[in-house]
């Protein structure tokens, strides 16, 4: 095997042991960039690329890493991939890249793509034709690609999980508060968690612990200790009570997906867990939820978007008309429809049937997994109705697009941690992701589940052809 | 037609914390633009809020100031909308959870004390500048996040000049916590004001206008008083009012309409997901109470009660902290626990030195041990209170000590019964029908006599010797 | 809850963001929709409910009021589209 087709904690073994030198492992991965990139896609601005030096220091050696493009790097271009971010270069780093620079990671020098897609979209390594999922889909497709040894991406509503599970690698949402959001370009505030996108459970596991903890510059982050996750990888699940939540399994469910996710279950009991049906009965109404309350808070956090002080500004001799054009001609036909609909959600006259609405509807579905997790120590569920889909064949109906996410939704609502791990592949050869969720500041958990069924299980080890 | 006029206030106050509300930029008004700001002021994307623990004492000791009841749970909201001084597109405020509401402060009208309401005291974060130059406008973001407290007032009041002593109120007592400079000329005290009139008796609030762009007191004053007369015009002439926003004109000394097209305002206020709720114990409450320097009132009951003053001289000497500081200083300095004579002095011959030259009580320049000295030759008797008082005018203008001056002057007062039995004698035979007078009953006379002598001696008798040898010589 | 051109056009400019005729066409429709089937939602009973505002159960987040280093003013005013010296330009507001 190629040294980029390694996982991270190999690479650091061989690192440690200098059998191998970082810089080796970057001419590796500079090697499949050039093999593959142009079918993949997964990064933006190649041409733009700045050499850097190589400072093998630190607990990860200088091991590089991919960060998504909404993740704000000091001196690196950092776009949303979006116009209306045109040239921004953040004068700061995100808190997440500032741990990961004192563990001796080296930031890769190019950012992975994303939506808003202004420069054209992700391809599914598994599936050129398919998209690999997002809004991660380029830090996704980059680690299914073996183009980067272990990536960050950001999680809303599924954003790390679905494209996880499209590309057949592992993506960790962390608990809302683990994570500091500063340097994170919000989204949905309320919502967004930045998480590790990996090729086994294992490195999820070391990058989780690497950025968590506590930020004083961000005041929705948790201070609660980080503990060692590699303590839980004990491939011992025996006891360990798992929910499967009935509303997940109706109709809309992929009927391959479905035996897929069922025989995932059946590999958990045969480790020792038990299962056992649960119910989530306001998980219907996740969807609707999630799109009031995301777009609202969307809406005002995108507002900053004005062409003032930085990104793309349109020409005009009239500031209304400059506020206008700006964020007509910069933002995406997506990002436009959610800050309307948010806008609309909070707008005088709508924002108690709305919004206000939306809140307490989201205490409901937060109680439901409070209930649930009094007696089970996890949920297991699937991540996305079916697998990657072709390229173009829900964008133009928005509404089916969101319906999508119906099974990564709730998850955010509720501020709980989920992963999603391989966990087969259809007919079709397309990855299938099994989800696990746990209570909040429960990452052990899932981490504990996760590695014990990915180490019983061949899928994490199956590589695209590409 | 006979309207009453209705007027609430809106105060901006900023805050004199080191740094922002949000952020740990220090506040430095010297700066150069755009030079005091960080990637979380500036709104840049990725950055997030934390809120400065001594912005939200300061807003606490102001909340407590003005009677207010403290919310136990209090939140922060955005407050939309688009402008360049406003770099996230929001405002971050209160809304519907302000930290406090339903407190008073209290003002004199006409000898008597009438209260206003305060509605609320809550939250914010101040915006940056904008400069206008021809076809484009300069952003300075210096400004922009320094911490905000917005003081809104029933509409209680009822005239301009109620208005101006609601804000020379509002200020005294903002300068006994100090948490702000308070300055209306350099915009660290910010005032809008409400305006409309209604039919005496009429039980609803007329249309109003909200008047902006007032630099001082006495521009609020000013143009409200414009306002009163051109509502007042208006509706006389039986004409309709529309809700107006006005910008006041100092120099034309009139209010101008900007008649914005935009119509009512949705700002689409939602609990701002960055910042936790605060949730405000009785504890803390406490905690912060006993940082609380002695407010005016409570200054005022105390002067009242420990040197039998009125309220109204109460009120006069504890209207600013300096000037309290002061009158106190005087009175402790004065020997003795008999104050009377030193606050007597203090509401009597040194207001009026004070209220003659435009001064404050502590701006006089005084000495207080000349004070003291000067009092104490009025004690003993060896210059007459009279004499006292001109003496006191010449310390303020030629700054002489008072030994010096009486002396220079020759101004002890005459006590001795030999002198003054010369004068006397002097007088009784230049005015024989008050003598007269005197002897058949007519008391008034006595005054006159002994201000006869008064006026032969050039005010340096003694005034009671001086009529306890008149009454026994006709007795 | 019909949403129609007219409160999208309000919408919009409330957004700041100019949208084409076709456009407010297309974005109706499809808002409708989803509008549509957001409404799902009002059939809860949610009377005794608290709103989530804050999902986490942390209050009372605060910072000394110490001062730190602003940023220089030259990366204040990197990223400027417009600068003149040094202020950030906007074109002036027009009713």
């Amino acid at each position: 095997m190629e040294l980029n087709q390694l996982t991270a904690h190999e690479l650091l073994k061989k690192l440690a042991d200098k059998t191998i030198s970082v810089e080796a492992v970057q001419r590796a991965l500079d090697a499949q960039i050039k093999k593959t990139e142009k079918q993949v896609r997964a990064y933006v601005r190649m041409d733009e690329a700045k050499e850097q030096d190589l400072v093998a220091s630190g607990n990860l050696s200088g091991l590089p890493i991919t960060i998504k493009d909404n993740i704000c790097t000091q001196g690196l271009k950092t776009e949303c991939c979006s116009k209306i971010l045109n040239n921004f270069i953040p004068p700061y780093d995100a808190t997440v890249i500032t741990k990961l620079k004192n563990s001796g990671a080296q930031i890769f020098p190019l950012k992975a793509n994303m939506d808003e897609f202004a420069f054209g979209p992700s391809a599914n390594p598994w599936n050129l034709e398919c998209v690999p999922g997002g809004s991660s889909g380029g830090s996704a497709a980059a680690v299914a690609s073996d183009e980067a040894i272990w990536a960050l991406g950001s999680d809303t509503g599924g954003s790390i999980r679905q494209p996880a599970s499209f590309c057949g690698v592992v993506g960790l949402k962390p608990t809302y508060g683990r994570v500091s959001r500063f340097g994170l370009i919000a989204f949905a505030s309320s919502l967004d968690q930045i998480g590790p996108i990996t090729k086994d459970v294992e490195d999820a596991a070391i990058l989780t612990k690497i950025i968590s903890g506590y930020d004083s510059h961000d005041s929705t982050s948790v201070n609660i200790a980080v503990p060692d996750y590699l303590k839980n990888l004990t491939n011992d699940i025996k006891g360990i009570k798992i929910g499967i939540p009935k509303e997940y399994f109706v109709q809309g469910l992929d009927p391959e997906v479905k035996i897929i996710i069922e025989e995932a279950i059946n590999k958990l009991q045969s480790l020792g867990a038990i299962s056992k049906q649960v119910s989530l009965p306001h998980t219907e109404y996740a969807v609707p939820v999630y799109y009031i309350i995301a777009t609202a808070e969307a809406s005002s956090n995108l507002a900053r978007f004005d062409g003032v002080q930085y990104g793309y500004r349109a020409k005009s001799d009239n500031l209304i008309q400059m506020y206008k054009q700006t964020r007509a001609q910069g933002l995406g036909d997506e990002a436009k429809r959610r800050i309307l609909l948010g806008t609309f959600a909070l707008s005088h006259g709508y924002y108690d049937a709305y919004y206000l609405r939306a809140l307490k509807v989201r205490t409901l579905i937060k109680q439901d997994f409070d209930q649930v997790f009094k007696d089970f120590d996890c949920i297991v569920a699937p991540v996305s109705a079916t697998p990657a889909f072709k390229m173009g064949e829900r964008t133009t109906d928005p509404l089916k697009m969101y319906l999508s996410d119906i099974y990564t939704i709730s998850v955010n609502l509720a501020g709980i941690p989920a992963i999603s791990i391989p966990c087969g592949f259809t007919k079709k050869g397309l990855p299938v992701g099994l989800q696990i969720m746990a209570k909040a500041f429960d990452e052990e958990m899932i981490f504990k589940v996760a590695h014990a069924f990915e180490q019983n299980t061949p899928w994490h080890k199956v590589k695209p052809k590409l | 037609m006979i309207y009453q006029t209705v007027i609430g206030l809106e105060v901006h106050l900023q805050l004199k914390t080191k740094t922002k509300a949000f952020c740990s930029c220090a506040i430095d008004f010297g700066q150069a633009p755009n030079s005091g700001c960080c990637v979380v002021c500036l709104g840049f994307p990725g950055t997030l809020p934390v809120y400065n623990k001594e912005a939200l004492n300061s807003a606490i000791k102001v909340a407590l100031a003005f009677n207010c009841k403290i919310q136990e749970h209090t939140k922060f909201d955005r407050k939309n909308y688009f402008y360049p001084d406003l770099p996230k597109g929001y405002q971050i405020s209160q809304y519907d959870l302000p930290l406090s509401k339903n407190g008073f402060l209290d003002i004199m009208v006409e000898q008597n004390f009438k209260r206003i309401g305060i509605t609320r005291i809550h939250l914010e974060e101040d915006a940056g500048k904008l400069i206008h130059e021809g076809e484009i406008s300069l952003v300075d973001f210096n400004r922009v996040g320094i911490p905000l407290l917005e003081i809104v007032s029933e509409p209680d009041l009822n005239s301009p000049q109620e208005a101006f002593d609601y804000l020379t109120n509002l200020k005294s007592i903002l300068e006994y916590l100090d948490v702000s400079d308070c300055d209306m000329e350099k915009g660290s005290l910010r005032c809008d004001a409400n305006i409309s009139l209604r039919l005496v008796g009429a039980k609803e609030l007329g249309v109003k206008a909200e008047l902006k762009n007032m630099n001082s007191f006495k521009g609020v004053k000013d143009a409200l008083t414009y306002e009163v007369k051109r509502q007042a015009d208006l509706l006389d002439a039986g004409q309709n009012l529309q809700q107006d926003t006005r910008l006041w004109d100092a120099q034309k000394n009139i209010t101008v309409s900007m008649r914005s097209k935009e119509g009512a305002k949705d700002y689409r206020y939602f609990p701002d997901p960055d910042l936790t709720v605060f949730i405000i114990e009785a504890a803390m409450i406490a905690q912060i109470k006993t940082q609380l320097p002695e407010l005016p009132q409570e200054k005022m009951q105390r002067f009242m009660r420990d040197y039998a003053l009125a309220e109204y001289d109460a009120r006069i000497l504890v209207n600013s902290k300096k000037d309290a500081n002061f009158s106190e200083e005087c009175i402790n300095s004065y020997p003795g626990k008999e104050k009377k004579s030193i606050v007597n002095w203090l509401i009597g011959p040194l207001l009026a030195e004070a209220n003659c030259r435009k001064l404050k009580l502590h701006e006089l320049g005084i000495n207080q041990k000349e004070l003291v000295s000067l009092i104490g030759f009025v004690d003993r008797g060896e210059i007459s209170f009279l004499c006292a008082k001109s003496v006191l005018t010449q310390m303020l203008d030629t700054k002489k000590s008072v030994q010096v001056l009486i002396t220079q002057g020759n101004l002890l007062q005459i006590s001795d019964a030999g002198e003054l039995e010369q004068i006397i004698q002097a007088v009784f035979a230049e005015n024989e029908k008050s003598v007269m007078d005197f002897k058949s009953g007519k008391t008034n006379a006595l005054m006159f006599l002994v201000g006869q002598v008064m006026k032969k001696s050039s005010g340096k008798a003694n005034p009671k010797v001086v009529s306890d040898l008149i009454q026994r010589k006709l007795a | 809850m019909s949403i129609d051109k007219e409160i999208v056009k309000h919408i919009a400019h409330l957004s700041r963001i100019e949208l084409q005729d076709n456009e407010l066409d297309k974005i109706s429709g499809q808002l409708r929709d989803i509008l549509g089937f957001i409404d799902k939602i009002s059939v809860l009973d949610i009377k005794d409910v608290s709103p989530a505002s804050h999902i986490l159960p942390i209050s009372n987040v605060l910072r000394e009021d110490i001062a730190h280093l602003s940023l220089s003013l030259e990366k204040v005013l990197e990223n400027a589209p417009s600068k003149k010296g040094n202020f950030f330009t906007v074109p002036k507001i027009i009713e």
